[in-house]
């Protein structure tokens, strides 16, 4: 029996911000990410995947239910999981060689170790020639990169992703998508991945969880069997990508009409 | 590159002349400057045309120079020098003793929901209590030496200083602390690596902006009981309708307050130089 990566066990969610009523963000949701596995999640806008997604790495606290990493128990942020965020997150006084030497600081490779290792990424995410630059300098895409790297460097156990393309214009976001497939399927890391792009999901993903409308659960989960390597170019022409795409956007457009129904425009 | 033959031969239109007064549009650096040199004069030559004709009495505005001889008297005396140290010492010591408790009280606030719910209503209740009240207090606590003044220059900015910086701590991104939670770093570490390191510039600011006020509290400080300073030069000029050694005070206050505030901006630039590294 194979213990996974990464449990999501029963997690409720909720929030009671003062003098205003209880939201219940997260209903009971459970999902599990075996070792070295890609998983996606989607649902709704404001179905509470990123809460969900918040809990796994330690940052919000579930009112019930248990995340456990390799089989144990977990409820603080850790080096375990590393996290990457839809917002920039880069340090804005140090520059890009420095901003990804940052989460080493807790790690027990040497100085030499270390350089050889920041090295190797800045290589990964393409952007040799720009180590000494600072974000301002940077494009959103190359920032994004840089997060990326930064949050692989340390090689947590787990890469937990909140829609980390989602502020990048279209052109940007596919180059990331296969930047990001590209080094996945060179490092094979355990991934949970939020996002609200059908595509992107299915491009990336072994396995897609939908999640209802607030409050959120488990819908369905989509077993991806598409062959590695994958392209995004070559997938969307094929059959197979197109019937997952129609699948998963029927179980996600059921439960975005849901939400809209019943809380109208937000 | 930029020699290519090409480059030379075309021929390059001058942009569109920009009109002086276009929305929020950048103009020239010379016109920039130069209007202000120009306010400046402007503001002289009316100073001595007021005077000089007789316009107004030069006991309520004696003319520029009149303030001029009466800098010359206060230089050669070395009575300029004496009191200018003396207010600066005064308020350096004021500002840093205020700056010493601002800064972790104003860290803690800012981080910590029980220190802000804690300290904001009685520091919101403070600072607005009027620091010139509080000069008979001071007297009746700790005298009438330099100790007093300082106190009511302390009194003066430390409550406005400590909320500044609470707001400078709290404009750090929280997704920025988040991500340092999963490095592994401990609460310290991210306070003081990531949480300080965004906030120092709007800190050093607050500094800057702070020890500006220290300055416009000079006057009240040195109201009672001093024998020397700026300030008390000033209170001394009106007993005896000396009006231009007011005057005088006046501008040299502003032109101390301006030269302080311009070595913070130098250091500013010179410190966080990464603040405006542009692509």
């Amino acid at each position: 029996m194979n213990i996974p990566a990464l449990e999501l066990d029963q997690i409720w969610i909720k929030f009671s911000p003062a003098r205003q009523a209880e939201v219940v963000a997260v209903e009971g949701a459970s999902l599990s990410v075996a070792e070295n596995e890609f998983v996606s999640l989607i649902g709704p806008s404001g179905c509470g995947k990123s809460t969900l997604l918040r809990a796994a790495a330690g940052l919000e606290q579930p009112n019930r239910g248990e995340i456990r990493v390799d089989g144990r128990r977990m409820d603080q942020p850790g080096a375990d999981r590393g996290m990457v965020f839809q917002a920039y997150t880069l340090f804005p006084w140090l520059n890009v060689r420095e901003n990804i030497r940052f989460s080493l600081k807790k790690s027990q490779l040497t100085a030499a170790e270390k350089e050889e290792r920041v090295n190797r990424y800045i290589h990964l995410i393409g952007l040799d020639g720009f180590e000494n630059s600072f974000p301002n300098q940077l494009s959103g895409g190359m920032r994004q990169r840089v997060a990326i790297a930064r949050a692989l460097v340390y090689q947590p156990r787990i890469l937990l992703m909140d829609e980390p393309f989602g502020a990048l214009d279209a052109q940007t976001r596919m180059l990331m998508q296969e930047l990001l497939l590209e080094v996945w399927e060179s490092q094979r890391s355990t991934v949970l991945f939020v996002t609200h792009d059908v595509e992107e999901a299915i491009l990336l993903s072994d396995r897609v969880f939908v999640m209802t409308a607030r409050p959120g659960r488990i819908k369905a989960v989509v077993e991806i069997n598409l062959p590695r390597p994958r392209s995004l170019v070559t997938l969307e022409s094929s059959a197979e990508f197109n019937a997952y795409k129609r699948q998963l956007l029927d179980l996600v457009r059921e439960e975005a009409r849901l939400s809209f129904a019943e809380r109208g425009l937000e | 590159m930029e020699n290519t033959p090409i480059a030379k031969e075309m021929t390059f239109k001058e942009p569109r002349h920009q009109r002086l007064l276009e929305l929020r549009s950048e103009i020239p650096a010379r016109i920039y400057w130069g209007a202000g040199a120009a306010f400046f004069a402007l503001v002289l030559i009316l100073w001595l045309l007021l005077t000089s004709f007789g316009l107004v009495p030069a006991l309520f505005l004696p003319g520029p120079q009149a303030v001029w001889r009466e800098f010359i008297r206060q230089v050669s005396t070395g009575i300029l020098l004496q009191d200018a140290s003396a207010s600066l010492y005064r308020i350096m010591l004021g500002w840093i003793i205020s700056t010493l408790f601002a800064v972790p009280i104003g860290i803690m606030m800012g981080n910590f929901k029980f220190f802000e719910g804690m300290l904001e209503p009685f520091i919101d209740l403070m600072r607005y209590m009027p620091a010139v009240a509080f000069v008979p207090l001071t007297i009746l606590w700790v005298g009438v030496g330099d100790s007093q003044k300082i106190l009511i220059l302390f009194i003066g900015t430390f409550f406005q200083e400590v909320l500044m910086i609470m707001d400078n701590v709290k404009g750090v991104p929280r997704e920025l602390i988040e991500v340092s939670s999963t490095f592994g770093l401990s609460r310290f570490e991210i306070l003081r690596d990531v949480i300080l390191r965004y906030a120092m510039p709007g800190i050093w600011d607050t500094f800057r902006i702070t020890l500006g006020w220290a300055w416009t509290y000079l006057v009240v400080a040195e109201l009672v009981a001093a024998n020397v300073g700026l300030g008390y030069r000033i209170m001394r000029a009106q007993r005896f309708l000396q009006t231009e050694s007011i005057i005088l005070g006046i501008i040299v206050i502003g032109l101390m307050g301006l030269v302080t505030d311009m070595l913070f901006k130098l250091a500013y630039r010179r410190m966080f130089r990464w603040m405006d590294r542009k692509g």
